[in-house]
């Protein structure tokens, strides 16, 4: 039997159809992978072996029994710990959340369920998805499998070395800035933002709900469109997921567009991009040319005011998500409320009570987030700050829509750098923030954007190419970027772990 | 602009976090960094410009007046971190 | 005293929908604490919003009925603010665009004032808090069944001048809501919830000085409503009186009442100043009406008590007391009251019979009309012998308390127990001359002048009727006894 921790789900469910592998061997084979790789990796927060393989067992009764089974099935998926699980812990990578247990699944959940997955792992992420190291993770940092000196990227860290390091073929991120991307690029994997309102966020912890949207992490296009197929679709617990057909995204898949027309984004070579990820995405440039794909340059000339306007829109609707964590109905309170000094006696204890939880409960990004939201909101700034934010959001999406007339996708680097040693930001937020600046606008927009493996730095670390397409046009972006993948093999590179 | 240290005490208020005198330092600073980034936004002249606060613009979604079940109360109750047999339990309000 | 009293009220009112304005769980009032929750209204991590449309739909039906325009494009808003009663730290509402601004509230008239009309400065949708009780052992108590009901929260310009006018604006916001089918409107249950703003305008030195403005809450009935705002009247001029503060000496006051006490007293500040940081709900869409659904919507409005009370007036009749008493108990009474009147075609006859019988005779059985044993047909059938003179006006009470008692109708009463009403004149021209026999001292007090003649004649009209076991016409014994008397007389 071939190592199936060397595989992908299409891969996998094609042998397990053809008798070759059983769902348990599958399970069995990550989970023991897991369980000799985690202590380093610090993937997953929670997991039950028994109960994956339970489910795995179940699918390959059904499977013996002649039933019909669901597009994934015996397939383990791999869980960002931001969607909630029926019972099971979802701490969002929080102390806040420590002993959570939601009273119901993710509709995410609930469709993968259905399919048949098999759940193997809540993974780590940043707090409250908030962060592009998984640094701010309160169960410690998630490590990247090229350099495990280096953090994987965030917030979806956990998910994305999941896939990257094997402990599962396929897993599910969450994305309010970035947080797919960016640790997809780091981690040479792809990672999928879909449009907004293409997955619906029912049961994703909110961090900034006009912006979050859960997508897949797999090692090539072909997984990424099957997970897409199962997650995606109007939910009616979920106002804004929108109710537009769901195509098949793998049966279409190695059909090229019918028109293949690159728009590279000028604003995305400028000051602060590494050279050798510039060199990359100029090659990737050059293989689309090669496949008779039209290039042009095009400009998104509000792009160097996506990350001020991302950072007032999301921190102002992190403040106010994240006020029920205040330690009334669920999630941490503070033992010890009393007042420490003078000022905080005319404080009275319920709302010291709220305060000290709250302090205690949350990390110092989440703070600093929250803080800033709820100034960006307060009386008197509103205007200036969160109102003009959302006015230049507009200017943003409005590039998009100016950009799109001409060109199918737009192509750029994911990240302005590779991989960066853990503990180098951490003291510098605005440092940390840059790291997301290719991808943020997306978000603003609504528009979906991928990362697929273009390219390795020379000290070994993956680069990603960043491919953006308009809303609910997600069809078109995987095609284009299939065509980039079979003309190269940087999506088939592992890391070497032993 | 720049925010004081007072002022950060009064966001943290607002919002709800008890702040040590070093986190006061430290997000006073970082706050004001972050206010200097954000304000580049006021270069932009944006007052015919209609603000997009939705991830997608789409119009009148409703659900059917239908009744589904409640949840047991034990379920409703059980991730309270202070409760009794019956309801949530918070240091008392006094009107 | 010579002051104006300022007040402007703030009504909230519990939709009335099969389940919460967000999510599926019931809206049952009354349940034990904590067991009508669902994880959207416990405000669980993940959980989401979707707009319930019969919630929509009642509110824009109660917009329309009140005169209001509806917006072409409303939206949802958060406020923030903390409080244990709120699960996510957050009511949806709705700040800057609501759905409907203006219209108004009439005050119907009463016989010491009434008849203006009370401008709306806005409606607008938002969600109930949940219910926050004083427990033992220095804890609150949190219950969440009623986080999430469909709120409508009505906002009125200061029009009302006297706590009278502003207890009848309440009362015919309450009528108008119920005839609407939109709330029960139950201020015990708290389905209907007033806070009441008040200041006092006074003459002071040739111009006029503003009291700073309270706001009071806690009103939890009519009663209270009537009693806060006539205390706060005279505890502000009192105030003025001592320490002469205006309005642009002090902020808005918000005070709560204290119903054994009979006092409003100061409420708790908060320790931050208000600021609600609004902006739009992003897990909730902007909602468009255009004018198809606001027609709809119109369809859907019945008569509303102000135009019933019109019609009750100029089609019937009525005088403006009695067309208010029979409209304001509710549609179930004006509805009887149609049937009577049609099947009778008596106006005056039904008003009074279900005023002076029907419900006195519910009230003090604590039935509601609905349950009442008497039908609109059953009283019609009665109101019909009457008019037809098979049954005079005492007899038809009898029938009617036996209809009741027995639950038999009409005819069946009758049969069993002999009514039937003499109308014979040789009948009851014997009987009279019966009276009259049997009764000398009588004439000779007539004749001598000893009592007055009215008082005489009432006398021999009873004996009439005894011996005619109460079923001579009463009109006609009169004529009668007249004619006869005039004819011994002279």
């Amino acid at each position: 039997m071939i190592d199936p921790t060397r595989s992908t789900a299409v891969h996998l469910l094609a042998q397990m159809s053809s008798g070759e592998v059983s769902a348990e061997e599958i399970t069995r084979a990550y989970v023991d992978r897991a369980e000799r790789l985690n202590p380093t990796l610090n993937v997953f927060l929670h997991r039950d072996v028994q109960k994956a393989l339970d489910q795995a067992k179940a699918v390959d009764a059904r499977r013996a029994a002649g039933d019909s089974l669901g597009p994934l099935a015996g397939i383990p998926v791999a869980i960002k710990d931001v969607l909630c699980t029926l019972g099971e812990p979802t701490t969002c990578g929080s102390r806040m959340l420590k002993s959570f247990r939601p009273p119901y699944d993710a509709t995410v959940i609930s469709k993968l369920r259905a399919a048949d997955a098999v759940i193997v792992g809540k993974t780590n992420m940043d707090e409250f998805a908030m962060g592009s190291s998984t640094e701010n993770s309160a169960y410690g940092p998630t490590r990247n499998p090229w350099d495990t000196t280096r953090i994987p990227g965030g917030s979806s860290g956990g998910s994305a070395v999941a896939v990257a390091a094997d402990l599962a073929p396929i897993s599910l991120g969450s994305d309010t800035g970035g947080s797919i991307r960016q640790p997809a690029a780091l981690c040479g994997i792809v990672g999928l933002k879909p449009s907004y309102g293409r997955v619906s966020r029912y049961g994703l912890i909110a961090f900034a709900s006009s912006l979050d949207q859960v997508g897949p992490f797999s090692h090539d296009l072909a997984d990424t469109a099957l997970l897409l197929g199962v997650i995606a679709g109007r939910d009616p617990m979920d106002s804004t997921s929108v109710d537009t057909p769901v195509p098949d995204y793998l049966g279409t898949l190695d059909t090229p567009p019918p028109s293949l027309r690159v728009g590279i984004v000028r604003e995305y070579f400028g000051e602060g991009l590494d050279p050798e990820i510039e060199a990359a995405v100029r090659e990737a440039v050059r293989v689309y040319e090669a496949a008779g794909a039209t290039v042009r340059e095009v400009s998104l000339p509000h792009s160097k005011y996506g990350g001020p306007a991302y950072y007032l829109v999301a921190p102002a609707e992190c403040s106010s998500n994240l006020s029920r964590y205040d330690g009334t109905i669920f999630g941490h309170r503070a033992e010890d409320f009393s007042a420490r000094t003078p000022e905080e006696e005319s404080i009275p204890p319920l709302i010291r009570m709220m305060m000290a939880s709250r302090a205690e409960g949350f990390g110092p990004e989440v703070k600093r987030r929250i803080m800033l939201g709820t100034f960006a909101l307060s009386a008197g700034y509103a205007d200036q700050y969160y109102n003009q934010a959302l006015k230049v959001r507009r200017l943003i999406r409005n590039d998009f829509d100016n950009a799109f007339k001409d060109v199918d996708v737009l192509i750029g680097p994911t990240t302005p750098t590779a991989a960066f040693k853990l503990g180098e930001k951490t003291s510098d937020p605005l440092a940390m923030y840059l790291s997301d600046i290719y991808t943020i606008t997306t978000n603003l927009a609504g528009i979906p954007g991928l990362s697929i493996p273009c390219g390795m730095t020379k000290s070994g670390l993956p680069i990603g190419l960043q491919l953006m397409a308009p809303a609910f046009a997600e069809e078109t972006l995987l095609r284009t970027a299939r065509v980039f993948e079979k003309a190269t093999d940087w999506h088939s590179r592992r890391p070497g772990l032993s | 602009m720049s925010l004081s240290r007072d002022e950060v005490t009064q966001v943290a208020l607002l919002a709800r976090l008890r702040l040590e005198p070093e986190e006061l330092e430290t997000f006073t600073g970082q706050l004001n960094q972050i206010v200097e980034f954000v304000a580049q936004l006021q270069e932009l002249d944006t007052h015919d410009i209609v603000p997009l606060a939705h991830g997608v613009e789409v119009r009148n979604v409703f659900r059917e007046d239908l009744r589904g079940p409640s949840l047991p109360r034990e379920a409703a109750l059980a991730n309270a971190p202070k409760r009794n047999s019956e309801s949530f339990l918070v240091p008392a309000v006094l009107e | 005293m010579d002051y104006t009293i300022i007040i402007g009220l703030e009504v909230h009112v519990q939709l009335l929908t099969e389940s919460k304005m967000f999510s599926a769980c019931g809206t049952d009032f009354g349940l034990p604490p904590n067991t009508q929750t669902d994880p959207v209204s416990l405000g669980m991590p993940g959980t989401l919003p979707v707009m319930n449309r019969k919630a929509f739909d009642l509110a824009l039906k109660t917009a329309v009925a009140l005169g209001a325009e509806i917006a072409a494009f409303t939206k949802w808003d958060r406020k923030n603010y903390y409080y244990p009663d709120l699960p996510k730290n957050y009511q949806i509402s709705q700040y800057d665009l609501p759905f409907s601004r203006g219209g108004s509230i009439p005050i119907p008239v009463r016989k010491d004032g009434g008849g203006s009309r009370v401008r709306l400065t806005r409606v607008h949708l938002e969600e109930d808090t949940g219910k926050l009780t004083h427990g033992t052992g220095g804890f609150s108590e949190v219950d969440l069944n009623r986080a999430g009901i469909p709120l409508l929260e009505i906002v009125t310009e200061p029009d009302i001048r006297t706590v009278a006018d502003a207890k009848g604006c309440l009362e015919e916001l309450r009528l108008t809501l119920r005839y609407l089918g939109v709330s029960d409107c139950e201020m015990q249950e708290g389905s209907l919830r007033c806070d009441a703003n008040i200041n006092l305008h006074i003459p002071h030195e040739g111009r006029t000085v503003a009291t700073p403005i309270v706001e009071i809450k806690n009103l939890n009935s009519f009663r209270s409503v009537e009693r806060a705002l006539q205390y706060e009247a005279e505890r502000q001029y009192e105030k003025w009186k001592r320490d002469g503060l205006t309005i642009h000496d002090a902020h808005k006051e918000t005070r709560g009442w204290n119903d054994p006490e009979g006092v409003t007293k100061p409420q708790r500040q908060k320790e931050t100043a208000a600021d609600y940081r609004y902006f739009p709900e992003p897990d909730l869409v902007p909602v468009e009406v255009d004018e198809p659904w606001i027609a709809r919507i119109r369809a859907t409005i019945g008569e509303l008590p102000t135009e019933r009370r019109q019609r009750f007036e100029s089609d019937f009749g009525l005088s403006a007391y009695d067309a208010n008493v029979l409209v304001e108990q509710g549609e179930e009474v004006a509805d009887y009251f149609d049937a009577v009147v049609k099947a009778t075609g008596e106006a005056k006859l039904a008003s009074n019979w279900i005023q002076q019988d029907v419900l006195r005779i519910a009230k003090e059985t604590k039935v509601s009309l609905a349950e009442f044993p008497v039908g609109a047909e059953g009283l019609a059938d009665l109101i019909n012998r009457v008019k037809r003179k098979e049954l005079n006006t005492n007899q038809g009470r009898e029938v009617l308390a036996k209809m009741i008692e027995t639950g038999e109708p009409v005819d069946a009463v009758i049969a069993a127990g002999g009514y039937g009403m003499v109308s014979d004149q040789g009948e009851i021209v014997a009987a009279i001359e019966a009276a009259i026999a049997a009764n000398p001292k009588a004439m000779d007090d007539l004749k001598g002048g000893k009592k007055k003649p009215e008082a005489v004649k009432g006398f021999l009209r009873g004996q009439v009727m005894k011996q005619t076991g109460g079923k001579a016409d009463p009109a006609l014994v009169s004529e009668l006894l007249d004619a006869k008397l005039a004819e011994l007389i002279g």
